[in-house]
């Protein structure tokens, strides 16, 4: 150690804060430079290449079995992306942004870095907004790697041309890619009230694991709940209610409909769950 | 002794850096801290000590509201906390029970990190000032290498680095020499005098009294979330009071001696006495005013043998016992 008296330069007088910005940048490369995170983006990765794969090595007759879209890949690369999108949505995507968001705050107490940050310092409001859009950019990141990765590993194995819609209607390649990039925006959004409700649980508990887990039962519940018939009246608030909405996007003309749904509800989730975070988090004491 | 103590006898007493009133936190039902005053005078060394669980660390959260007060107040750098935290805190930095760093990234990485996460510092200056940082608690070294790989003691001097990466009005730690090396523990107090000569008042708490005594202008004493006694480094000892040893085969005759000067009790002519490596010692104390000269005459033109002669100050640590009481168990 040096005890050199004039080591330490003097402070930059603090007139004027600087913007939030430089914190959310630290954040991303925290949460991107995490194996954890590559882990996550990777297994997602692997759903695709792992349909691919499989139906590329049976190219028998379509059973009309499995997820939808699936019997399409055989004739155009480009579904398997949307297929493999439709797996991921009830369990893989909730498991890897539960993980995501349930250790926004319960990890970083458990870390012990949460009161260093606050002493730092991040205010508590600021540091949940930073949290959550972090979070919701693994959203995007994890919904990407599943439909990058299915894009490139069906041009790969299969043939890509032209893609006939629902509706019956044909469109070509480049505007399939953007129907493809329109179905990532709408599964992301679908995944933000999940975030905050995540964000929500990782302000009850210093044990991050809790938080994850319980993040990812809210959304099979949600799932599980939405298969009930007897509790219709309960659906329109459901958290995975417009899950497979995207359909839409593939008529011509797009149906936009369940997007706008699918967003108003995220939002009031967002909206809702922001706040008992905000409430929470700001009022406790914090004692890891 | 540090300018600290030529500061406090002028108006900086009027002005604490840290001030409480009446702070009192209770968890559940049990009163942690309890009605405590603390007052802590600009740019003095302040050492806050306690046994275990007397309350230190609960007091350090709520002074960097970490944690809220069930009832009192508190003021840090003359500002109300919390109302007034987001002014205070860029002025502050702290090592509150231990230190707390992301185990996958390296040293230097998490120092940049806290750094970024601090507004009011240039950006600018940011590589420099981690640096400066790392090199003053001597892990240059080591900064490439990823927390979860440090040592107990490497963690802990990456602690006390981002309590340092810039300057601050006030540096709180907790406990800074848990799990140092001699030389760390050794370069922690140059450290805290490097920090008082550059106008930081710095707020301590330790167990380690030999290190308080060393460092530290001001004390105050924590007992079971109160606090037994404050005030500087001299007035908390007793100033002035000191301790007679004689190490003598003739512990009888010297008895009578003492008493002899009056400076026993007639009625408690045995309970001055213990051994030492086996052979007696008495241990009286000394008024301030009375020449110790004049013991020794008595006791040699008395007849009595002596092996050992000193007049020592009370250490902290008879006194720290003596506040806190002998008990081992964690008071509850
Ligand atoms: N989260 C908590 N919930 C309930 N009680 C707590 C909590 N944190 C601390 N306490 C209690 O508060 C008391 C004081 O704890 P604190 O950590 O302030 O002690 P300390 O003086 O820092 O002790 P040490 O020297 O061991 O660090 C203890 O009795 C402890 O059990
Ligand atoms: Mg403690």
């Amino acid at each position: 150690m040096s005890s050199d008296q004039m080591s330490s330069p003097a402070r930059t007088s603090p007139v004027r804060p600087a913007s939030g910005w430089v914190f959310m940048a630290s954040e991303l490369s925290v949460l991107f430079r995490r194996r954890r995170t590559w882990a996550l983006l990777l297994a997602l990765a692997a759903i695709p290449i792992l349909i691919a794969i499989a139906v590329r090595l049976t190219s028998g007759p379509p059973s009309g079995r499995g997820p939808a879209f699936l019997d399409q890949i055989t004739q155009n690369g480009q579904f398997v992306s949307v297929t493999a999108l439709t797996v991921a949505i009830p369990l893989f995507l909730p498991l890897t942004v539960g993980v995501v968001a349930g250790d926004t705050i319960a990890g970083e107490a458990s870390s012990g870095t949460l009161r260093y940050l606050l002493v730092a310092p991040v205010g508590r409001a600021r540091l949940l907004v930073v949290k959550y859009a972090a979070a919701a950019i693994f959203c995007l990141s994890g919904t990407l790697a599943v439909a990058v990765t299915g894009t490139l590993i069906g041009a790969a194995l299969f043939p890509v041309g032209p893609v006939t819609l629902l509706s019956g209607d044909t469109i070509g390649v480049g505007e399939s890619l953007l129907r493809t990039f329109l179905i990532c925006a709408y599964v992301t959004v679908s995944l933000l009230g999940l975030c905050a409700v995540g964000l929500f649980i990782s302000t009850l508990t210093d044990v991050p694991v809790g938080a994850m887990a319980a993040t990812v039962v809210v959304a099979v519940i949600s799932q599980v709940l939405g298969q009930l018939p007897q509790l219709e009246w309960i659906h329109p608030w459901l958290l995975s209610q417009y899950w497979f909405g995207f359909a839409d996007l593939l008529r011509e003309p797009i149906e936009w409909s369940s997007f706008g749904s699918n967003a108003l509800l995220q939002a009031g989730y967002v909206v809702v769950f922001g706040a008992l975070a905000y409430g929470r988090f700001t009022s406790r004491d914090i004692l890891a | 002794m540090s300018a600290a103590d030529l500061q406090t006898a002028g108006s900086a007493l009027a002005d604490p850096v840290v001030q409480t009133h009446r702070l009192t936190k209770r968890f559940g039902a049990q009163t942690v801290v309890d009605g405590i005053d603390l007052s802590v005078p600009r740019g003095s060394v302040f050492g806050f000590l306690g046994p275990n669980g007397s309350g230190k660390t609960t007091t350090i959260r709520i002074l960097l509201g970490l944690a809220a007060a069930t009832s009192g107040e508190v003021h840090v750098l003359g500002q109300a906390i919390p109302r007034h935290l987001p002014n205070v805190l860029p002025r502050v930095g702290a090592l509150v029970e231990g230190p707390g760093f992301y185990p996958f990234l390296s040293g230097r990485a998490n120092l940049r990190r806290l750094d970024a996460a601090d507004r009011f510092v240039s950006p600018s200056t940011r590589r420099s000032r981690v640096e400066t940082a790392l090199e003053r608690v001597g892990l240059s070294h080591a900064a490439g290498k990823k927390v979860g790989a440090y040592s107990l003691g490497m963690k802990q001097r990456l602690g006390i680095a981002n309590a340092l990466l810039t300057h601050r009005d006030l540096i709180v730690l907790d406990e800074p020499t848990n799990g140092l090396d001699p030389q760390g523990t050794r370069e922690v107090r140059h450290l805290v005098r490097s920090l008082t000569a550059e106008g930081t008042t710095v707020f301590v708490s330790s167990h380690l009294l030999a290190e308080v005594e060393q460092i530290c202008s001001h004390v105050a004493v924590l007992r079971a979330g109160r606090l037994v006694a404050q005030g500087t480094l001299d007035e908390v000892r007793g100033a002035g009071q000191k301790l007679l040893q004689v190490l003598t085969p003739d512990v009888e005759l010297a008895h009578q001696v003492l008493a002899g000067v009056g400076l026993i009790a007639e009625g408690q002519l045995h309970d001055h006495h213990d051994y030492h490596d086996g052979s007696p010692r008495i241990s009286v104390p000394l008024p301030a005013d009375f020449p110790p000269d004049r013991i020794a005459t008595a006791l040699v033109s008395a007849g009595v043998r002596i092996n050992g002669f000193s007049v020592e100050q009370a250490g902290l640590e008879d006194l720290f016992v003596a506040l806190t009481g002998e008990g081992f168990d964690v008071v509850q």
